[in-house]
């Protein structure tokens, strides 16, 4: 089985979030990046899970610049045989398929694997265009994947339940809370990980069909308003008056 | 022309698609063209209700390899249709079904997607410019759509579905079907409560209600408000509630108009889910929690008197209202 996972790497949660002088760019400057633990906790350890399994090779993938290789050498130190990076920078979903759609399309993976989005454009883009571009079946927000021969069993979130949905390899898929659990590297994948191929492709030109045109800072709130515990009639009112969702 | 795909999940329509139409027709008045609406499937109820959200045509393509989503037929009925049609934008909903589509769709017609949608686009000279709420709500991403079609996937709870039409004829859409290679097995939905995505009133409790026996008075709170519940991360991983529940940055991202938070400090990753209700209410006996820094009203208690109370105050608020 040959899986690919195609990993991208976020800001923290708790990072500062500020951009450049005119507002174009995201200020990266002492931000502390992260793997996106959807393609982390989820789709990379599922993944190697399965490798376990039933033998084969995991091929972690990122589309980012060299800085970018302290996050890709976690994921070969949680588990991927390899990984390769396409050295461009992920400036939007499209650009970031085709990158991927290139480097995949002669390589007859089994699976591949997203994370169900990522935790700063929340896009859920990026699998879907893929899929597309390789035209192969997609399942987004799987929770649960089991592989029984050729044949994939997946149960995938909607809103209010779940679907259990059957699907023949190849395809790709996008990964929700529920597939796996997180895995901490430990010392011996981290020592592995420094000798484990990681191959570096140039990348392709691609349309540009969305521009980033600049960041703002939403609203500020206007600070709370604090209720009597003992007067919920009060809160009830203001909800009723003011607020107007009651 | 813009034209909203009006999902169909199981055959029915929900708010998810009311509310794109809603949407998609005042895209279309502000670029002054027409909105249609088109519905996939053979079972589908009453399609000629999406005239009364402002669709002034309803296509459907009524073919029973629609009846269940499959990305990959679905994007290439929506693609040739919108081609037939000739639309220049097309709306989905930033659902389980719009978010499985809308990526393949881009890619089809070489078109610029932004998802997540929450506000209308603004046309700034000739360019057509969408906002989205972006780093876990701390900042809004403007961007401008420069392909010939343009693709947006609508966020839910974004707009409120108007009602102010008349319902539409239904008109049979002919465009090849290819059979979809995803075979649906089961489906397993919790029936009786309103999903959390497209709940409008959400009540959601953290660790301080200490014991998973103690839910009682959360219950009772969110049916006296017909609210959903959901709870913070901890406490689903603890399995004091069901997974489902777990709302955040790993969880489900919600924008409900009221969101009131029990015993929750409101920790980022938390507040990354939650952050884009229209109105928050926390209840905690700590003043310090971060929680009433993201809050519209605060009630610094302990919330075993506090949630009681405030049931019994709604209750007696609806009886007089
Ligand atoms: C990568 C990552 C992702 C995460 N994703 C999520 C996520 O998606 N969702 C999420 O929720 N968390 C997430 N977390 C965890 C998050 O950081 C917090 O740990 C978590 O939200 C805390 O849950 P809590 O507020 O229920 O519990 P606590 O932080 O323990 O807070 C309990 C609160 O209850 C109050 N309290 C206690 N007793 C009472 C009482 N009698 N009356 C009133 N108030 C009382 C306390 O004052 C306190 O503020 C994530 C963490 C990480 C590192």
């Amino acid at each position: 089985m040959k899986f690919l996972v195609c990993i991208s790497q976020t800001p923290d949660t708790t990072a500062k979030v500020s951009f450049n002088a005119d507002s174009t760019e995201y200020n990266s400057a002492g931000v502390q990046f992260i793997m996106n633990p959807y393609d982390e906790w989820y789709a990379l350890v599922r993944a190697c899970e399965l490798r376990e399994a039933l033998g084969g090779t995991v091929v972690a993938l990122n589309v980012g610049p060299a800085a970018n290789e302290t996050t890709i050498r976690k994921a070969l130190a949680i588990g991927a045989d390899e990984a390769v990076r396409i050295d461009a920078d992920p400036k939007s979903a499209a650009y970031t398929a085709k990158q991927i759609a290139e480097y995949a399309k002669g390589q007859n993976f089994d699976l591949i694997f997203f994370g169900k989005e990522t935790i700063d454009y929340n896009g859920a883009e990026v699998g879907a265009m893929l899929a597309e571009h390789l035209d192969l079946p997609y399942i987004a927000f799987a929770s649960k994947l089991d592989l029984n021969g050729n044949t994939a069993t997946v149960e995938r979130d909607i809103e209010g339940g779940v679907e259990v949905l059957e699907v023949d390899l190849p395809f790709v898929l996008s990964a929700a809370k529920g597939m796996a659990e997180q895995r901490i590297p430990n010392m011996r994948g981290i020592m592995s990980a420094r000798t484990k191929p990681l191959q570096v492709v140039a990348p392709v030109a691609a349309d540009e069909t969305v521009k980033t045109v600049r960041f703002t800072l939403p609203p500020a709130k206007a600070g709370v308003k604090l209720v009597d515990p003992e007067n919920m009639d009060e809160l009830v009112r203001l909800l009723h008056e003011e607020a107007k969702v009651l | 022309m813009v034209l909203v795909y009006a999902e169909s999940p199981r055959g029915q329509f929900k708010k998810a698609a009311f509310e794109a139409v809603t949407f998609g027709k005042k895209v279309a008045d502000q670029l002054g063209v027409p909105c249609a609406a088109i519905v996939l499937g053979a079972n589908v109820g009453s399609a000629g209700e999406l005239g009364r959200y402002g669709a002034g045509r309803v296509v459907q393509v009524s073919d029973a390899n629609l009846d269940h989503l499959d990305s990959q037929s679905a994007a290439a009925v929506l693609a040739d249709a919108a081609k037939q049609l000739g639309a220049t934008v097309l709306v989905l909903s930033h659902s389980s079904t719009g978010k499985s589509i809308a990526g393949r769709l881009a890619v089809r017609l070489n078109a610029g997607l932004v998802s997540g949608v929450n506000a209308l686009p603004e046309m700034r000279g000739s360019d057509f410019i969408v906002k989205k709420s972006v780093f876990s709500g701390k900042a809004v991403a403007e961007y401008a759509v420069v392909s010939p079609i343009k693709i947006l996937s609508l966020m839910g709870n974004a707009v409120k579905p108007d009602a102010i039409g008349t319902p539409a004829n239904v008109e049979p859409l002919s465009v090849p079907v290819p059979a979809g290679r995803i075979r649906v097995k089961a489906v397993k939905t919790v029936e009786g409560t309103v999903p959390l995505p497209e709940a409008e009133v959400v009540v959601s409790a953290g660790r301080g209600m200490k014991d998973p026996s103690n839910w009682g008075i959360v219950e009772e709170l969110a049916v006296t408000l017909d609210a959903t519940t959901a709870c913070s991360r901890p406490v689903a991983d603890s399995h004091w509630r069901p997974h489902h529940e777990h709302v955040g940055q790993t969880g489900i991202a919600i924008r409900p108009n009221l969101y009131i938070a029990i015993g929750i400090s409101g920790a980022i990753q938390h507040l990354a889910g939650v952050n884009n209700s229209k109105v928050i209410v926390v209840i905690n006996k700590d003043p310090e929690a971060p929680f009433f820094k993201a809050a519209d009203y605060g009630v610094v208690g302990d919330l075993f008197e506090v949630v009681p109370r405030l049931t019994a105050a709604i209750q007696k608020f609806k009886a007089n209202n």
